[in-house]
């Protein structure tokens, strides 16, 4: 739906059950104040707005877009106020509601707290709930344990722009997830030729046959649009963790899982079969250039 | 009478070739050896293959995939992993009773001869069906539980070199007892040394 050009549209930050991890990592977007400029802040966590906490519990107001950050909780109460009371009363009248993180989007880490009960928005892990399903067609996931700031500075200024955002199934833009973590990563010629990284925070080696890094199953554009505009996980090596798809968190994060040392889960889409054939023919030749440390690389030989 | 295909014919090479390497040994074997026993000329036949290592190659490949497929027909079948040991090992053993020639190929030419498939047919390159295969086997036996989670070159050279030692010395005439009748001994020890561990 449209947003109105002649005023500024009402931007309001709710929480649920949350380390205020989306909140921060949002304080990280280098155009942000550029960006809020373009909203009425009606409340946001960490920012100064236009009223108080206590005043958004009256639920005397009404907002445009609704930012929920943390894991849905029909029990929580904050400030005295169920924050379902809340969520159903702003996303009444609001033209989109952003679920930031993967908590607001799937449950994420604190759905673990109480499973009989809590979950995101839309979905507990990649299943549907019905909680807020009145409200399915203007609910915009971001998932990601935290967002990445720029994600959001992403879906803001499209809803700013009255651009469409074409979803994916978990509601997610695809524009940013219709990538793989994977794609980008500065290891992908390891990745190629199977040569594994034997330590985090090497410079050379692959992270996803030994070190758990989840990003050819992973949806996410992290190696595209980098952190802070400069780095990512892998690039530092450290495994992707998949924390931008509805089963995060997993268990093991550091390891790979392997059935008689063959990766349990393969790049998505591709068959295992195909996977296997081409892993196994790769591993066949052994390139010196990767096996050695890129230091010690001689450009002439 | 039918015409015969160029593929029927290359077909006829392999079948040839391999009965007469592994019969005879890979270099006592020549080119017109094979033409002849083909019944086409020398000339002819490198319409087909354009040297003795190129055949060579061709042949391991072709082993490779008609053992991957015959794997993967068991690999698909509904059945536990007990089961489809027994039909691994009867199927390997069936396969060196009805085509000895292509385990003999297998175990006496690629094993032994390295140099000839040193230069484009190294590691996994020609062998990868068949050993594709084996690591569906091995994944989907952990996946069940029903498989110890080790390393796999581990749990394969237990399997596939006991099969080899096992049709070894069934080709040398040792065995004192049919092939067929160490089936099921057989996939019971390869059972009891992979299976989940209490």
């Amino acid at each position: 739906m449209p947003l109105k050009q002649e005023t500024k549209p009402k931007l309001l930050w709710l929480q649920g059950v949350t380390c205020n991890g989306n909140t921060h990592s949002f304080l990280n977007l280098s155009s942000i104040e550029i960006l809020l400029e373009q909203f009425e802040l009606l409340y946001l966590p960490a920012f100064a707005t236009q009223y108080s906490y206590e005043e958004i519990l009256t639920c005397k107001l009404s907002c445009d877009v609704l930012i929920f950050e943390g894991t849905y909780d029909p029990l929580l109460e904050r400030g005295g106020v169920l924050v379902d009371k809340l969520l159903q009363h702003y996303a009444k009248d609001a033209k989109y509601i952003i679920a930031a993180g993967t908590c607001a989007s799937f449950g994420g880490m604190f759905e673990e707290v109480h499973p009989e009960r809590n979950s995101g928005l839309l979905f507990k892990k990649a299943k549907s709930v019905t909680h807020f399903e009145k409200y399915k067609g203007k609910i915009i996931n971001l998932s990601g344990c935290p967002i990445h700031p720029e994600w959001m500075g992403y879906t803001l200024e499209m809803i700013l722009q009255n651009k469409e955002i074409l979803l994916d199934e978990l509601h997610r833009p695809k524009e940013l997830y219709g990538y793989l973590s994977h794609h980008g990563c500065t290891r992908n010629e390891y990745f190629e030729w199977k040569v594994d990284a034997k330590n985090f925070g090497t410079k050379e080696g692959c992270l996803f046959y030994e070190q758990g890094c989840r990003a050819p199953m992973t949806h996410a554009s992290c190696n595209k649009i980098l952190w802070n505009e400069v780095s990512s996980k892998t690039r530092i090596g450290t495994p992707c963790f998949g924390c931008t798809e509805s089963d995060f968190p997993r268990k093991n994060l550091f390891t790979t899982k392997t059935n008689m040392s063959i990766p349990q889960d393969i790049p998505v889409g591709v068959p295992k079969r195909s996977y296997l054939t081409m892993a196994g023919i790769a591993k066949t030749f052994h390139i010196k250039r990767l096996e050695d440390k890129l230091i010690d690389y001689k450009t002439t030989h | 009478m039918a015409r015969i295909t160029k593929e029927e014919r290359k077909q006829g090479i392999i079948t040839a070739a391999l009965q007469l390497f592994s019969e005879r040994g890979f270099y006592i074997t020549t080119i017109p050896d094979i033409a002849q026993k083909v019944g086409m000329s020398v000339g002819n036949f490198y319409n087909y293959f354009n040297s003795k290592d190129v055949l060579a190659k061709e042949l391991i490949i072709y082993i490779s995939e008609y053992l991957g497929q015959s794997i993967r027909e068991i690999n698909e079948e509904d059945i536990s992993t007990e089961q489809k040991i027994h039909k691994i090992v009867s199927m390997y053993f069936a396969m060196a009773q009805e085509k000895p020639e292509m385990i003999e190929y297998f175990l006496r030419v690629y094993l032994s001869n390295r140099e000839v498939f040193s230069d484009g047919c190294e590691g996994m390159i020609c062998v990868s069906p068949f050993v594709t295969e084996m690591m569906i086997f091995f994944n989907d036996g952990v996946e069940k539980n029903e498989l110890h989670n080790q390393d796999f070159f581990s749990a394969f050279g237990l399997f596939m070199g006991y099969l080899g030692g096992m049709v070894f010395l069934f080709g040398e005439k040792i065995l004192p007892e049919p092939l067929d009748s160490y089936k099921d001994s057989i996939s019971q020890n390869i059972y009891n040394a992979l299976k989940t561990r209490d």
